[in-house]
Order: C-alpha cells, then sequence, then structure tokens
C-alpha cells in the first residue's frame, strides 16, 4: 500500500487561527481542504509539509453570500446550487466536470482553483522519479519534457480556473497580518510557471471567490479528455461572451466583449486575446469563430507531458474552440 | 520510533465507536488495520479507482484520501454496516441474485455508491446509475450486471415486486 | 484418416455422454445460479490475501532496480539492516536458485542476481514492522549498477543482439523462434484468385486487476511453511517455493486467496512470494507483502505488443487456399509464459475458416521491460485481430458481404485443421446469424451516414490447454467428494476462485449427478493440503477439467449411495433416482429415503463415503515439436457486430452498442456466462479503445504510465451496451457439454470495432488500440489522397531457423513433421491442394 508520511495535522476553527498555525509551521506548512490533490502528492512525496492545515473545520470558508462563494465549498455541492445551475451554469457545469462523484464530494472550488500543476514526469511515486533522476519542480534540476528550458513545464490541469478567468472572477484573500487581505482578479492569480504557479503568496488563504454579476454575459466550458470520468483535461476551452444590442432592434446582438481562456495548454489558463479580439463586433458568424479558432490554434504550445499525443492536442485546440464558440451562439 | 496514536470516537455502521491510531493514517487504514473491518478495500491509495468507497455522514467519498483524524465525531458507514439482523440489504441481494459480485473486490463499493444514490434518488434511469457510478472502476463485469442489480433493488426498496428479467440472466436465445 | 477420425476421451475413460439416462432433463445445470461465494462477497466477508493479519507479522517491500539493463556490481543492506523496525535484508544470494513457469525458460530468480533486467526489476527484500519501517528501510541499501545497453522495444531487439539480455535463447536478443508449415502455402497462393498482404499491430496491455498482487507466509518453528496469496496457480507456486527454498513440497501449503481479479496476470510464481516465504523463514515471523498499483504495472505479464504479416490466398468465392503468417512479440525482460504466447499467436488461425495450408513464423524478442506473459485469450486476441481485419478487406476486395463470407466457409465440426487441431462442435454459424439478425447487419453494413459504422468479428478459443505447463502423465484436475451421513456434500479441488464462478461449477455440477441443492454443498478449493491437484485458473480450463473430474467423483458417489438404497427399496440400483435430495424408485417415486438416509446406508455397509475423479485431456493429433500449443478438448466460438460513432474532426471512436453471440455448448451456470461474456466484451473494448502498457523509450525506458489514473479503462460512461445471444451446442468432450466463455468473447471486439471504424469513415486503423490520435491522422492522409490508413510498415528481416515441415491430413500426414536430409521432402508424397485422400 503507499501510505502517508508522518506529519502533524491541525484543524483550526476560524481563519485567525489558521493563518496563526501556518505562520508558525513556517516553510514546513501547508493548507489543505478537500486533500484530493495533497494526500496523493504526498503519498508519492512530491509535496512533503510537515504540518497540514486544514481548512474545512473553519465555517466562514463554507458561506455562501450573494454572489460570494467560500473556497470550502465542495464541487458537488457548487455543482448542485439551484442558484448556480440558473446564474452561473458555467461555473456549476465545470465543476460537475471535475474528476469523479465521490471525489468532487471531497475536493473543494479552492483546491480546483490552486490544484497543483501536473505532468507525467512529476505526478509519480518516489522510486520512479529517483530511477530517471528527480525534475526541477521536485528535487531535480531538469525539466524532462524541455530538458534545454530553464523553466517547469508542468501543465495547469484546473477545471474551473479557466472559467473564473473567462467570466472576470474576482479571488479574495486572507493574509497573516490583520490588513492583509485583498481581493485579486482571477487573471492575476496564476503564473505561468509550472512551480510558481500561483501569485498567491504561500501563507495567504483563498477564502472566496466573488463571481460577477450573472446578467448580460454568457460562459460556456468544454473539456477534452480520455474518459468521461477520472481524467483532467488535456485540454480545457472556456469561452465567455459579452452581448450588445443592434442599433436598431431588428438588428441581432452582437459581441461586445470577449475571452477564451484554454486549460491544459500551458502551466497557467492561458488567455487567448486575438482569438477573443476575433469575435469583437461579430454576431459569432462560422467565418468569426475560425477566426477565433485559427487565432486560439497558434499559439498553443501543447507538450508531451500529459494524456494523448501532443500534435494531436494542439489540432482539437481549433475543433473544441469552435465548438464551445458554436454552442454560444446556439445559446444567444 | 511510532508517532504516540492519536484517538477519536466516531459513529461506526449505527454503533458508537473509539479508536486510537499513528495520526497519519487514513480511514481506510484505520478502517482495515486498527477497526478490524477488512470490507473495505483498495486499489491504488490515490483517488483514482473508487475501490476504497465508504460513507460519511452518508457521502460518499474515497476512505484513502479521508484522514483517520478528519472522522472525530462522523457518522461512517462500511459494506459491514449494510446488513442489518442477518438480513441482506436489497442491493446487496440483487448484486448475489445477478452475479454482479463476480471477483467481489470492487463491491463494497459499488454497494454503497448505490446506496447513496437510492438514497438521493429512488427511481434512477440507467444513466443516472452510470453517472453517479462513474467513479468506481470494475474489471470483471463490464458494470452491466451492476446497472441491472441496482435497479432491480431500486424497484423493490420502492416496493415493487420485481424479479430479474430473463435475458439478463440468460441472454437471448 | 484425418478429418474422419473420432474423438478420443479423456484419460479419465468416462463415456462422453453425461446426462443421466435416468433423469433426461437437467434440473441444475443451466439454470441461473447464485454463486456460491455470492454473500460474502456482497458482506466484505471474503478474505482476500491483504485481508490476513497474523500474529507479530511483519511488513515485506522490495527494492527495485531503477535501470532498464544493468549489472549488479555491489549491494549494501547494511544501513537498512541497522534501522530500527527491520527483522531483516535479502538480496540475489540468499535465493540463488532460479525458477520460472515454463520450463524452458527459468531464467528468473526472486531478487536479481547480477543483472537486472527491466525498470522494476525486484533486486531486494525488506521486513519489518510496519510497511512505513520497510518503505524507509529501501531508500537505505545502497546499491551499485553498471547501467548496460537497454532494448526499447522488439525492433531494437531485432537490430541489437548485443548486449545480450538473457544468455540464453534463440540468438542474440530473440527469445524463441518457429517456424512451421503445413502443406506448400506458396503452391496454394499460385492456385488463388486473389493473394492479400497485410501488415498489423496489436500493442501491449495489461490485466489491471483491482486486488493488487498480495501473499502472506508462516513459518513454523517445526519447519512447514504456509504461504497465502493471490494466484491463480497455487500449484505451479508450490513447485515453484519447493524448488527455490529447497523445502520438500510436503511441507509446503500454498492456499490461493480468492483472486480480486486476475485475468492471467497472477499466474507466474512472483518474486514477492518467494520472498515473503523466504523472509518468514529467516525471521521466525509471519511476514506480508501487498503490491502498490506501480508494482502490479512491474509484475505484468499481460499482453505481448505483437507485430503481425499475413498472406492469405482465397479464391473468388472467399475460400482459403492458403496462408502465411509471421509474428514479432515483444517479451519485456523475462521468459513467463512467452514461448507458449509465441506458439498462440499461430495456433488458431485454422480453427474458424478452413486453411488448407498454413505456414506460421513467430519470434519473440527479449526486451528491457516488465515481463509480458498470458492475458485473457493469451496470445490469440491479437492474431484474431490481424486476420478478421485482413478477412474483412479481401471480403471487400472479392464484393462479398463479410458475413456471408464467414458463414460460407466455416471449418466443419468434427474435423481436423491443417496444423492437426481437432475440432468438436462448432457453433460459429449459429453465432454470426445471431448477431447478422439482431444489429440489422444487412440493413446497416455500408449504409449508415457518415460517421456512423457496423463492423463484425468472429473468434474462437480453447477450453482449457491440452497439455499441462511441465510435463507429467497424470490428470490436470483432481476432485474429492466427502458425503457426510446428515446429508451434506463437500467437494475438494485445487482450482482457484478468480471471480469467474469456478467454485459454483463444482457445487451445480455435483447438485446435478447427487439431485441435490448447491446451496448444500460445501466447496473447498485452492489448498495444496487439502486439495487435491488443479493446475489452475488459465487457458479457460476450469469447468472444463474440473468439471468432467466432478462428474466423475459424484458419479462415483451416486454409484456407491445408490447401491445401497436400492437394496433397501427392493429394486435394481439402475431404478434408483436422486432429486431434491432423495434417492427413489423412478418408477414409483413415492419410495424412497433422504438423500442423508442413504449415504448413511452406504457409510455403514462400506464404511466412509469419499470418492475421486479427475481428468486428464485427450491426447493431441498433432505430434510435432510445438504441437503441444493449440490443442484443446474443445472449441468455443464468438461473433461480434460493433457499431461506431465517429467524430471525423478529432477522430475520437464511441461504441454505443455491441452484439456478441457466444457458442458456450453449454451453460453450467447462466449467470455466470453471462457475466464472462459481458466481461469480456468490456475488456476487448477497453484494449480496443485505450489500454496501453506505455513505456518512455528515451528515458530509461520507464513505464510512462503506471497507475489506474493514467492507463486508461473503461468507466460506466464509455462502457456500450451488450445484446447478448447464448448458443448452445453441447460438444461431447465438455461436461454436460460445457465449452469456455471467459476469455473468447474478449477476441472478435478490436476487430469489430476496427472494421467499423473503416464502415463509418473510411479509413483503416491497423493497430490496436484504435485511438483518435490514430484515427485522426489516417482521415488527414485520405483528404491528401494517401493511403487512408494507419498502421506499421514493415516487419524486419529475422533470420529464421530451418522450417519443422507438417504435412495436413488431407495431404497424407500423420500429426509428425517429416524427415529432411538434404532439404528434400522424405515421407508422404504432398498432394495438390484440395485434394483429399
Amino acid at each position: 500500500m503507499l501510505r502517508l508520511p508522518s506529519f502533524t495535522y491541525l484543524q483550526p476553527r476560524t481563519l485567525p487561527e489558521a493563518l496563526a498555525m501556518k505562520a508558525d509551521a513556517g516553510p514546513q506548512g501547508m493548507y489543505v481542504a478537500g486533500g484530493t490533490d495533497l494526500y496523493p502528492n504526498m503519498k508519492r512525496r512530491h509535496q512533503e509539509p510537515g504540518v497540514v492545515i486544514s481548512l474545512m473545520g473553519i465555517p466562514e470558508l463554507r458561506r455562501l453570500e450573494g454572489w460570494t462563494v467560500g473556497t470550502c465549498i465542495t464541487l458537488t455541492e457548487l455543482s448542485n446550487l439551484p442558484t448556480f445551475q440558473r446564474s452561473y451554469s458555467v461555473v456549476a457545469h465545470a465543476a460537475d466536470l471535475v474528476s469523479t462523484p465521490l471525489l468532487r464530494n471531497m475536493g473543494t472550488l479552492g483546491g480546483n482553483l490552486c490544484l497543483d500543476t501536473r505532468c507525467n514526469y512529476y505526478d509519480q511515486t518516489y522510486e520512479w522519479r529517483k530511477a530517471i533522476d528527480f525534475c526541477m519542480k521536485k528535487d531535480g534540476h531538469i525539466c524532462w519534457v524541455a530538458p534545454s528550458s530553464p523553466r517547469c513545464w508542468a501543465v495547469s490541469s484546473s477545471d474551473v480556473a479557466p472559467v473564473m478567468v473567462a467570466i472576470g472572477a474576482e479571488y479574495r484573500l486572507v493574509g497573516p497580518s490583520p490588513a492583509a487581505e485583498r481581493v485579486v482578479p482571477a487573471a492575476r492569480f496564476y503564473h505561468n510557471d509550472g512551480i510558481n504557479y500561483l501569485t498567491k503568496q504561500p501563507d495567504e488563504i483563498l477564502a472566496a471567490v466573488r463571481l460577477p454579476p450573472p446578467d448580460g454575459w454568457d460562459a460556456v466550458y468544454h473539456k477534452l479528455r480520455r474518459r468521461g470520468s477520472f481524467d483532467f483535461p488535456v485540454l480545457g476551452v472556456a469561452a465567455w461572451v459579452k452581448w450588445q444590442r443592434g442599433s436598431r432592434n431588428a438588428e441581432r446582438e452582437t459581441v461586445a466583449e470577449a475571452r477564451i481562456v484554454l486549460g491544459g495548454v500551458a502551466s497557467w489558463p492561458q488567455e487567448m486575446p486575438e482569438a477573443a479580439a476575433a469575435l469583437a463586433g461579430t454576431a459569432l458568424e462560422d467565418a468569426a469563430i475560425a477566426a477565433a479558432a485559427e487565432a486560439a490554434y497558434r499559439p498553443a504550445k501543447p507538450l508531451d507531458n500529459t494524456d494523448f499525443d501532443l500534435s494531436w492536442r494542439k489540432q482539437m485546440t481549433r475543433v473544441y474552440v469552435t465548438r464551445a464558440l458554436e454552442e454560444l451562439r446556439r445559446r444567444r | 520510533m511510532p508517532d504516540t496514536k492519536a484517538k477519536i470516537a466516531l459513529e461506526l455502521n449505527g454503533e458508537p465507536v473509539e479508536v486510537a491510531f499513528a495520526p497519519h493514517k487514513t480511514l481506510l487504514e484505520v478502517l482495515r488495520e486498527d477497526l478490524g473491518l477488512t470490507g473495505t478495500k483498495h486499489g491504488c491509495e490515490l483517488g483514482e479507482c473508487g475501490t476504497c468507497t465508504v460513507l460519511v455522514d452518508g457521502v460518499p467519498v474515497l476512505s484513502c484520501l479521508v484522514l483517520g483524524l478528519a472522522c472525530a465525531g462522523r457518522r461512517v458507514k462500511t459494506v459491514e454496516g449494510m446488513a442489518e439482523g442477518g438480513k441482506l440489504h436489497p442491493l446487496q441481494h440483487a448484486f448475489a441474485e445477478l452475479g454482479a459480485a463476480q471477483c467481489g473486490y470492487c463491491t463494497p463499493a459499488f454497494l454503497l455508491a448505490a446506496e447513496a444514490l437510492l438514497a438521493a434518488n429512488p427511481r434512477p434511469t440507467r444513466d443516472d446509475i452510470k453517472q453517479a457510478l462513474a467513479g468506481n472502476l470494475c474489471r470483471c463485469t463490464g458494470y452491466i450486471k451492476i446497472y441491472e442489480a441496482v435497479e432491480l433493488a431500486a424497484a423493490r426498496l420502492r416496493g415493487e415486486v420485481a424479479e430479474p428479467s430473463q435475458e439478463s440472466l440468460y441472454g437471448r436465445r | 484418416m484425418g478429418a474422419g477420425e473420432g474423438r478420443k476421451v479423456g484419460r479419465s475413460e468416462r463415456a462422453p455422454s453425461n446426462i443421466p439416462t435416468v433423469q433426461p432433463s437437467l434440473r441444475v445445470v443451466g439454470k441461473a445460479h447464485r454463486k456460491t461465494d455470492a454473500t460474502a462477497k456482497v458482506t466484505g466477508a471474503t478474505r482476500f490475501a491483504d485481508d490476513l493479519f497474523l500474529p507479530r507479522m511483519l511488513y515485506a517491500k522490495l527494492l527495485r532496480s531503477p535501470h532498464p539493463h544493468a549489472r549488479i556490481v555491489r549491494i549494501d543492506p547494511s544501513r537498512a539492516l541497522a534501522l530500527a523496525g527491520v527483522k531483516a535484508v535479502l538480496t540475489g544470494k540468499d535465493l540463488p536458485i532460479p525458477f520460472g513457469i515454463l520450463p524452458v525458460s527459468q531464467d528468473e530468480h526472486a531478487l536479481a542476481l547480477d543483472k537486472t533486467r527491466f525498470v522494476g526489476d525486484p533486486v531486494a527484500g525488506v521486513a519489518a514492522v510496519s510497511e512505513e519501517i520497510a518503505t524507509a528501510a529501501l531508500d537505505l541499501i545502497a546499491v551499485e549498477y553498471e547501467p548496460l545497453r537497454p532494448v526499447r522495444d522488439a525492433l531494437d531487439a531485432v537490430a541489437h543482439p548485443e548486449p545480450r539480455i538473457h544468455a540464453y535463447g534463440d540468438g542474440g536478443n530473440l527469445h524463441k523462434l518457429i517456424n512451421l508449415e503445413f502443406g506448400d502455402v506458396e503452391e496454394a497462393f499460385t492456385a488463388a484468385d486473389l493473394v492479400r498482404e497485410d501488415l498489423l499491430f496489436f500493442d501491449g496491455n495489461t490485466h489491471l486487476p483491482m486486488e493488487q498482487h498480495a501473499a502472506a507466509a508462516d513459518w513454523s518453528a517445526d519447519g512447514k511453511l504456509t504461504l497465502w496469496s493471490s494466484t491463480q496457480t497455487p500449484h505451479y507456486v508450490h513447485r515453484a517455493l519447493a524448488q527455490v527454498l529447497e523445502l520438500a513440497p510436503a511441507r509446503i501449503r500454498v492456499i490461493a486467496t480468492p483472486n480480486g481479479g486476475a485475468f492471467g496476470g497472477k499466474s507466474d510464481p512472483f518474486s514477492h512470494e518467494l520472498v515473503v516465504a523466504k523472509l518468514a523463514m529467516v525471521t521466525g515471523r509471519p511476514v506480508k507483502i501487498t503490491l502498490t498499483r506501480e508494482e502490479v504495472f512491474y509484475c505484468h505479464r499481460g499482453r505481448h505488443p505483437t507485430l503481425m504479416w499475413v498472406k492469405t490466398g482465397v479464391k473468388r468465392d472467399g475460400s482459403i487456399t492458403g496462408m502465411h503468417f509471421k509474428s514479432l512479440l515483444d517479451g519485456g525482460g523475462y521468459g513467463s509464459y512467452g514461448v507458449a504466447s509465441t506458439y498462440y499467436t499461430g495456433a488458431l488461425q485454422t480453427v474458424t475458416y478452413p486453411v488448407p495450408r498454413y505456414k506460421f513464423q513467430g519470434a519473440r524478442a527479449f526486451t528491457s521491460k516488465p515481463p509480458c506473459g498470458p492475458k485473457r485469450g493469451h496470445g490469440t486476441p491479437q492474431p484474431r485481430f490481424a486476420l478478421e481485419v485482413h478477412l474483412d478487406k479481401i471480403a471487400e476486395q472479392l464484393g462479398i458481404d463479410p458475413a456471408e463470407l464467414r458463414l460460407k466457409h466455416l471449418v466443419p465440426p468434427n474435423s481436423l485443421t491443417a496444423n492437426w487441431l481437432r475440432i468438436g462442435t462448432m457453433g460459429l454459424g449459429a453465432c454470426i446469424e445471431k448477431v447478422v439478425t439482431g444489429s440489422g447487419w444487412k440493413e446497416k453494413f455500408r449504409k449508415l451516414p457518415d460517421g456512423k459504422g457496423i463492423g463484425l468479428a468472429c473468434s474462437s478459443y480453447i477450453t482449457g490447454a491440452g497439455l499441462p505447463i511441465y510435463w507429467n502423465p497424470m490428470p490436470h484436475s483432481g476432485v474429492q467428494l466427502k458425503c457426510d451421513r446428515g446429508g451434506g456434500v463437500t467437494v475438494f479441488c485445487g482450482s482457484t476462485e478468480i471471480g469467474q464462478g469456478s467454485d459454483s461449477i463444482l457445487a451445480v455440477i455435483v447438485a446435478e449427478v447427487l439431485g441435490l441443492d448447491p446451496f448444500d454443498i460445501a466447496i473447498v478449493t485452492g489448498d495444496t493440503d487439502l486439495t487435491p491437484v488443479d493446475l489452475g485458473s488459465y487457458s479457460s480450463r476450469v469447468t472444463l477439467m474440473t468439471g468432467h473430474a466432478a462428474i466423475q467423483a459424484a458419479e462415483r458417489a451416486r454409484d456407491v449411495i445408490a447401491r445401497h438404497a436400492a437394496q433397501k427399496l427392493g429394486i435394481p440400483p439402475e431404478r434408483a433416482a436422486f432429486a431434491d435430495a432423495r434417492v427413489f424408485d423412478v418408477e414409483r417415486p413415492e419410495r424412497g429415503l433422504t438423500f442423508g438416509e442413504a449415504v448413511q446406508l452406504a457409510e455403514a455397509a462400506e464404511g466412509t463415503v469419499g470418492t475421486v475423479g479427475s481428468y486428464t485431456p485427450p491426447p493431441s493429433a498433432g505430434k510435432y515439436r510445438g504441437a503441444g500449443v493449440g490443442p484443446s478438448p474443445a472449441y468455443s466460438y464468438s461473433a461480434c457486430v460493433a457499431e461506431v460513432d465517429v467524430d471525423a474532426a478529432t477522430g475520437i471512436v464511441r461504441v454505443p452498442k455491441i452484439w456478441i453471440a457466444h457458442d458456450v455448448g453449454r451453460c453450467i451456470n447462466a449467470a455466470t456466462v453471462m457475466g464472462q461474456i459481458e466481461g469480456s466484451v468490456y475488456m476487448g473494448l477497453g484494449e480496443a479503445l485505450m489500454e496501453e502498457m506505455a513505456y518512455r523509450g528515451n528515458r530509461n525506458v520507464v513505464h510512462k504510465i503506471p497507475s489506474l489514473l493514467e492507463y486508461k479503462s473503461p468507466t460506466t460512461l464509455e462502457m456500450c451496451d451488450v445484446v447478448t445471444y447464448v448458443v448452445e451446442d453441447p460438444d461431447p468432450n465438455g461436461p454436460f457439454g460445457a465449452k469456455e466463455c471467459g476469455q473468447g468473447p474478449l477476441l472478435p471486439v478490436p476487430p469489430a470495432v476496427a472494421n467499423a471504424v473503416y464502415d463509418a469513415v473510411g479509413v483503416r486503423i491497423d493497430e490496436v488500440p484504435i485511438t483518435p490520435e490514430k484515427v485522426f491522422k489516417a482521415l488527414r492522409r485520405k483528404a491528401k489522397g494517401e493511403e487512408p490508413r494507419y498502421g506499421p510498415d514493415r516487419f524486419p528481416d529475422i533470420l529464421w531457423p530451418e522450417p519443422i515441415r507438417v504435412p495436413p491430413p488431407w495431404e497424407g500426414g500423420d500429426g509428425r513433421a517429416v524427415e529432411q536430409s538434404d532439404g528434400r521432402t522424405v515421407g508422404p508424397k504432398a498432394l495438390p491442394v484440395g485434394a483429399r485422400r
């Protein structure tokens, strides 16, 4: 059996308590929510905190207030919220696509948004990584998927994060000092590096997500993976549009603003501004969609560190962006 | 030197229980090694197969990724708690009748996941069943007899008189 | 002469017809029964190997090689031994005697002695008071390796005979070379109207049982060893333990715990079994080992990646004039069952459609990867895939419907094949008709809209290998029966329950013969101290062989009991009928005794009522070197139609529905037959679409994906709907006519899916698994006007040995190879194709 290493497990009841525990533990300390990302990583020894601080006992982190969601809500709870299914169906849908029903019963919104980046060379046991020598993300100095690169190319594998970036959600972060609370747009929470993939400081807690008012926009999320459950996205397409009326009542709506964000193609949810720009002012006609898909396809650079052949995954960018936009068009 | 043991109290299969265990252990390990309940199985210990499913407060979860310490004061149900008073739960009965347990290793997990499904949805469609069980792998059955057993048990739990179909047991001749 | 030769009976000399003459209809056999272990399994009461906890038990872990090919220079376990809680550390020198499942390839050591041959090859074993301490100890064992050039795959092995992975074999890194000729195929090709060649590849995959391998050993202070293990073959493990540990077999007890899935992956004796036994002996304490999921990938013994070339000559009407088949197997680092696997890739091509002349060349290569061995179908799914896709292409060239082509040319029942396999009943025609009708084949084939397709394939499988793994003249299966004066019966048999329902077969059969309820029959299996030898749960042998042994034991018990019951009733013994737990006068049923009373009479008269039964398969017709692989007492048949949806923009293939018809001879337990057919289809689907043992050739040949997440197996969301037709054409060589059903229905699924993909989008994927990337690439080629195909390009040149020439039955053969002197054939003169003597 694969077992966890020894560690100290703390169960604070309030945010200040949790923050103080982390301060005491220093770099040895890590927060945990559902544990579905951290515990497998600990069993494989690619994350080895000496102190694990659970956030699941802090009621404030499970609260839902208006359009602000506490991050310790489970993915099942989130996808089943009637208000979300009505007003933020894209978020409910993305949450519902994560892994399996069992894992969604445990994994949290915050956990998925802060999901460790993944790579076929990194998400392996200690013995396996030792056999080919460790990589720079854990205990080594080389990136095995891009050996001449100075940076780590582990992949952003969250389903909900690209959606949050696409719809313009904001993240509320709480830090150790009393005034250290800040709100960060989702897009600025992520960093395109496999090791330092969050701009959040290790001692900060992602406490809540503030969603934009639900009217005036629409968004969809399409996920590509081998199977219908368990698997992480090898490509995720979050597409968001804000419609504007035509100048005369008879005219159909056109795109005022758009955002296309891809998961599974970089170390962060990758915004594709050129693809979005190709949609502005259009009614998502076939030509506009094709232009956007092409613009999304060109910069996509998947590497050989996930399931599926990398050249196929790149080809699928076009197809999935097209299909996501076609769905948006159908829903208008 | 081994860690000092932690101790928790919880409700296990309907009864109050206290157990001491090394604090880094998962619920899976505590059940099997410290509580003597080996009915909960393991296929990977990483949350990638569903074999270790148990119910915590009625919710099916992966016991290999739940810490024992996180179960203090919770209500845990394992396969050993399904039969009552010497009588099999209708799901267990249906699985046995239809041969939905071949090697039987994934069976405790499927039973509990199905029990949770039927508690939330007493009239599941075939699609509902597939979705609810999409996190449980089986290598023997191809899932078909499992679906049929869940449907049979669901019907009986709804008070209907239900028997396995001829085609289910004999195929088409 | 060949085709008309009568069927020979097994050495246990029972009359082939086993339907009791007094009771013409079956009461128990053929019905759907709850398995005997069903209640235990649904309550979690079944004790699998890892559920065992013994007093003062230690935990073992194995240290595994991080190199794909290396010499061991030095091992220093001293720091590990010094760790508190560690009780013993073993290395190769502690277990120097080699072993291996096949006598011809005893090339394994429990712990590597001088070389390691794949990443994951066990090098040292530790026993400690906890699994955590044992794991920590592994890191403290210092091993110095001298890396050697690894071999990435079979083509690399052919190209690089040095450095050799093993010092034995048929040259360089080729483990085994086979060259068999049954008639002159070149002449057969000249007589053909069409000759076609195809090249196909079936990648490797693994069993992926949900239960990881586990074993526990106990060594008594007076020198007896007990090993509990999740194994399909306790008898072979027993022999390996005796050999490697140098213990008398009588002092070793092997108990096969119920397997949480096996599929062939638990039928080798394994390092972890030997190491845990030795650790128990050395420490004097019970020791248990449970492999992690990653380690299960390193045990492997799964499907050989196989490159295949096939050339067939056909007449315009689709009849085959001759076939030449070549296979190249990637065997991994050790022999395992591989020699048999290699023969299997050439053995069953002839049992479905008549092949008058046949040539087979097979090669197995050693490579620096976990060893391949038997996985469900054992070496036959790969060639069956090749053959069924090849025939689909031939059918298209001839303008004949693929179902019609097969229906018109079926091997006749009770006949001999060119390679001297004896066919008994042959229900493939009925199977094809069922799936053709049920699926609406005629309305759909080549008529569905773009992106939707339908494909057909057939297959056959053995019902038990005709020969044992190690040559011996003894039965393959034995049953002991105990009749209790209380009316209960206990059946003892060495068979292993791996989920297929083998325990229940015994109960159903004995219940049928003795007129009892299967629920009142106790079953004791898989324990070398308690049960007579059964060779193991592999090659689909268990129902047939243990079934026959059980029938014999039960009939003998019935005879003894009938004798005394009849005497009491004042009737001749032939009138004593057994039903409803009574023994009664068949002419006046109200006059009778309970079964228990009848047993008491027999026991009073003759002493304790106990009987034995055993079974040996009939001798094979083939007498040439290599003839031992392929023969079977009976062959099952399956036909499959798969309907697919192909998304041409992505290449993603979905399989919504499969129709499967399986000729099982006779169901013993109808419910378990259904379970095996559905489970086989599921596993065939997984192999067809997604299962793949992938390695990083340029990164130390590590396994790319040794986890349940990354090695893809179908979830509920990928599994298709299945319509199952059960065809019963009882075979006189089967118990109550039964043939196998646990492996056969897997075989036609991958080729049916491949043929359906062609029907859907017009591209040939001549490879398994049929992944989106391959379909996408083939579609791009088609769009560019190139050959609309994805598949291998070449079969390497291999220096084959001199062929063994065995004239087929219709060319004057007698099953033997002909002697050659100066390259000339001596012996019965070869006749022109089609002639019958």
